[in-house]
């Protein structure tokens, strides 16, 4: 069966505007008859939340965590992107959309990603008018950045915290509408299945985390914003606590799962230092716009390095192999994620990784402090020739632009990247697919909708920089909020939906028999044990590089493993409790479900497209090949009792404003 | 190298709690403190014991999730750094290593190491915010020019995760830092300016009514904070304070 996307009729650049005259509406005294649930307050769903209860709607918003604020959105370091051409150098709507279409290998639906660009100028006015503290200039003016895969500057930024600042104003946002009593914030709570009544969504089972009970909410529509799925390979740059579990129950209720193999491995992470290692951590992608990534040219060198006979900084410049500068000169360092992780593995894979494991190549801020140094010497009228006057000045801007990436570094690895390139590598950041959404972001469950990473909507098969936290507020302040409108406008009647029906009994009973199973298994293996055989098997068989053998073995050592897991799982403590192991359980087994999910999806898919490398298509040079003839479409899939019987639908991919070429960063 | 562990264990906030000692060994250098405890729990897991419950989520000292009281420091003994930052190597072989959640009236232990911290949120509710509707019928972002000076004293009042190790480390368990943060960011703000009266005395209003103490200056929240926030935020907040009152 094909997928209906329901775009509007029309051109491109009017579809939105058009699509916005011509819903329903639901006018200010109905709005307080509507209650909307929204899992997660990260930006997509906190902004949400705020902008539903600020029209009137009656608003329950859902999280993991202790507060709102602590959302995993908060991480986001780098920027946001918004067609602003503030800095007059050729921005424009149609250029973002461009870039993004582009960006994503051709693999995202044009309309959804124009409309996200349509509104992002508007999220930066937003975000200022709330306090969003961007960095500046000296004249009083917002300050941009380049990120990677494109060639303007449209990022706006706070330092390394841009997340957090965004978030802490879509916070602001929700405490204002939380102050008025028009959003009930559940702390604390974990969303464990969605209830559907008469074949709408209609409300969630919850577990409150402190005190364990079970409970059960209603609403007239639920909106999932409840992120990624990258921890389904345990390490990750994700929150520990990111999870599947809402999406994956959504899946197995009717919602259709998009693209889960499309995955984004960050190039920039520092590397892993040994078994014992929880999570990753990200260098933000803003610091390739002043950092150099290279790795020796000789083999010799390398491994001087690794016996410690010398340093990175005692390799002369023409004994040093700046690959990606080498490779894609048009781009150079700042060639899009994919592309730039690729390239790490290729050069490590090849001998030349500068760490123990062999897994690392240098990210050099010493070109960058030189010439900023000599660029502020020359201001201040002193010596551009005294190398130290010129080191510490450079120093200082890019302490100024980096300074906590800097910080965060050295806490790390202990070592100071002023005076020593960084040692990078690439890890799994975020992903592209998700529950599948049309136009309206809803999914393939009437009144279910989701936004944000969450959803698979707009970045293809590879997200350029800066552009998650865009759609995620462009998702919850000005899409869904238009959107759910014309859906709950059937709904004015309807009255309060009862908690007391058989769909409720039923979906709690679910939950609570998984729960009690997880408790009562009292197996030998502890959560983690699993979840780390999982990661090894995804970082393996599903990671930078795939094939049709390893995707074969992935799928059977992932259903082995989840056989495993309910057999021999060890969960200590009870239901009735605070009791993080369970919380873990839960979200393990359903990673071990979407698991093989994913790896049948990429098997499924032979081209190589975005995130997605498949080895045996591929160029000599070992560019991916992208199969348009064939694989222009986004694989939906539908749940069928068990994550390998899933059956494929396909929403076909139509590029009307946008020429398909071959990707070419060169 | 080994330690010897002393953890604060606590059913629920109804049990009376007690320090447990856990010996462990072979901890590595290179581990950061909370996978020093991952690993202490996967111990405890295998032996059929309820493991430590902890409070953390992103991991990188911005989520504000993480907590504990460390030999007697909010985050422990290094400087500028959450719990989930500070890594091993700042101990050493043989240390004996107190670890006790958060402790004031206002931040009730939940269990074992977690505390609750929704004060803090209503604290917000209170009046952190500007009162501009999300409708997106806002004026152009360049449209008001603001000092890079004032942008980045803002942001950097901005910066605070809402972790409350203030208020653990401060004799009076008051939270001035972390409410003068936020009343900061906005008066230095033109956006902000508006609501500031209502604002200051909103907030200051709540954070006395959740049972935080007073504050007599003894500096030591600066010392503790994770995220650097000056005691010059107090300073404004009382000015404003005071203003607020004498407009009123
Ligand atoms: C380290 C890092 C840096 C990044 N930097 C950038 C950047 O510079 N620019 C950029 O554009 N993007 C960046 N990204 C990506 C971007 O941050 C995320 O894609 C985006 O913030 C996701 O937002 P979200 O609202 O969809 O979900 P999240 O912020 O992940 O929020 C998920 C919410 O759902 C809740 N939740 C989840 N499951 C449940 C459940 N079962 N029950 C109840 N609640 C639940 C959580 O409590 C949370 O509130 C970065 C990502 C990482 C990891
Ligand atoms: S002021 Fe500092 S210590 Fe207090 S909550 Fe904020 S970040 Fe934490
Ligand atoms: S876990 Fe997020 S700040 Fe420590």
């Amino acid at each position: 069966m094909s997928m209906n996307s329901k775009v509007p009729d029309g051109e491109i650049k009017d579809k939105w505007t058009k699509y916005k005259d011509t819903i329903n509406l639901v006018n200010p005294a109905n709005k307080r008859n509507i209650d909307v649930i929204v899992v997660g307050t990260g930006l997509a769903g906190g902004s949400a939340s705020a902008t539903l209860a600020e029209l009137g709607y009656n608003v329950k918003a859902f999280c993991y965590q202790d507060s709102p604020r602590r959302a995993h959105s908060i991480a986001a370091q780098g920027g946001i992107n918004a067609a602003k051409n503030y800095q007059g150098d050729g921005d424009s709507t149609y250029r973002l959309f461009y870039d993004t279409v582009k960006g994503g290998d051709y693999r995202s639906r044009e309309a959804n990603v124009h409309r996200l660009a349509e509104v992002s100028a508007n999220i930066i006015d937003q975000c200022v008018a709330q306090g969003v503290p961007f960095a500046r200039d000296y004249g009083g003016l917002l300050d941009n950045r380049s990120f990677g895969g494109v060639l303007v500057s449209r990022t706006f930024y706070a330092k390394g915290q841009t997340g957090q600042q965004l978030l802490l104003g879509a916070y602001s946002a929700m405490n204002r509408q939380i102050a008025r009593g028009k959003i009930k914030m559940y702390n604390r709570h974990e969303m464990l299945d969605v209830v559907i009544v008469d074949g709408k969504a209609r409300g969630i089972i919850a577990r409150n985390l402190v005190t364990g009970e079970i409970e059960r909410h209603s609403a007239h529509a639920v909106v999932l914003a409840s992120g990624g799925y990258g921890n389904v390979y345990f390490l990750s740059t994700n929150a520990m606590g990111s999870n599947v579990t809402a999406g994956w129950k959504a899946h197995k209720k009717g919602a259709y799962f998009a693209n889960p193999c499309y995955t984004q491995i960050h190039p920039t992470c520092i590397p892993r230092s040994g078994d014992y290692q929880s999570k990753l951590t990200l260098m933000s992608e803003s610091l390739r716009n002043d950092g150099r990534i290279w790795v020796p040219k000789h083999k010799k060198d390398v491994e001087a390095i690794k016996s410690g006979e010398i340093k990175a900084v005692d390799i002369k410049e023409e004994d040093r192999d700046y690959y990606l500068e080498r490779r894609y000169p048009a781009f150079g360092n700042l060639v899009p994620r994919d592309v730039a992780s690729r390239a790490a593995k290729e050069r490590c894979d090849a001998g030349y990784g500068v760490n123990q494991t062999g897994e690392a190549v240098y990210l050099d801020f010493s070109s960058a402090i030189n010439r900023y140094g000599k660029e502020q010497a020359l201001l201040k009228g002193l010596d551009v020739n005294n190398e130290k006057t010129v080191a510490d000045l450079g120093k200082d801007i890019v302490k100024s632009k980096y300074g906590n990436l800097f910080q965060m570094y050295e806490k790390i690895v202990d070592e100071n990247p002023y005076e020593t390139p960084m040692m990078i590598y690439p890890a799994v950041h975020y992903t592209m697919g998700g529950i599948w959404v049309d136009y309206n972001l809803m999914t393939t469950v009437p009144g279910l909708y989701a936004i944000g990473e969450a959803n698979f909507s707009d970045h293809g098969a590879n997200r350029l920089g800066a552009s998650a936290l865009m759609q995620g507020l462009a998702d919850g302040y000005f899409v869904l909020p238009y959107t759910i409108g014309d859906y709950l406008s059937d709904d004015i009647r309807t009255g309060p939906i009862s908690i007391d029906s058989k769909e409720f009994d039923e979906a709690e009973k679910t939950v609570v028999d998984t729960l009690n199973k997880l408790i009562n298994n009292k197996g030998v293996n502890s959560v983690d044990y699993y979840h780390k055989k999982l990661g090894k098997i995804m970082w393996d068989k599903c990671g930078m590089a795939r094939t049709e053998k390893g995707l074969k073995e992935a799928m059977t050592e992932i259903k082995n493993l989840r056989e495993d897991f309910w057999k021999n799982v060890s969960v200590p403590g009870e239901v009735n409790e605070l009791n993080t192991e369970l919380e873990k359980a839960g979200r393990v087994a359903d990673f071990l479900e979407l698991g093989e999910l994913f790896a049948k999806d990429a098997l499924d898919r032979n081209e190589s497209c975005g995130g997605h490398f498949r080895e045996e298509y591929s160029t000599p040079e070992g560019e991916a090949e992208r199969d348009d003839k064939n694989f222009s479409y986004v694989s939906a899939w539908e749940y069928k009792g068990e994550p390998s019987k899933a059956e494929l639908h396909k929403e076909a991919l139509n590029f009307e404003n946008i020429e398909v070429k071959v990707r070419s960063y060169k | 190298m080994n330690l010897n562990l002393k953890i604060w264990r606590q059913k629920s906030n109804s049990d009376k709690g007690k320090i447990v000692d856990y010996p462990i060994s072979n901890v590595s250098e290179h581990m950061s403190f909370l996978e020093m405890l991952d690993v202490l729990n996967e111990g405890l897991i295998s032996k059929g014991e309820e493991p430590v419950a902890f409070d953390h989520d992103c991991r990188e000292g911005i989520c504000g999730m993480c907590s504990l009281y460390i030999n007697g420091e909010a985050h422990g003994p290094d400087r500028g750094v959450t719990t989930c930052q500070l890594h091993m190597r700042k101990f050493k072989d043989g240390d004996t290593i107190y670890i006790e959640p958060f402790r004031a009236t206002a931040l009730p232990v939940i269990k074992d190491l977690i505390v609750d911290r929704s004060s803090f949120d209503r604290i917000q509710q209170a009046g952190g915010f500007v009162s501009v509707n999300t409708s997106g019928n806002t004026q152009d972002a360049n449209a008001i020019p603001i000092r890079k000076e004032n942008a980045d004293l803002a942001f950097d009042a901005a910066t605070c995760i809402g972790c409350a190790a203030c208020v653990a480390t401060c004799k009076n368990a008051s939270a001035m830092l972390y409410v003068s943060a936020k009343v900061s960011q906005f008066a230095l703000l033109p956006q902000g300016e508006v609501e500031a009266k209502e604002r200051v005395i909103n907030m200051v209003n709540k954070m006395d009514e959740e049972g935080f103490g007073n504050c007599t200056n003894t500096g030591a929240c600066e010392v503790e904070c994770p995220k650097g926030i000056s005691l010059d935020n107090i300073a404004r907040m009382n000015r404003e304070f005071l203003s607020a009152n004498i407009k009123k």
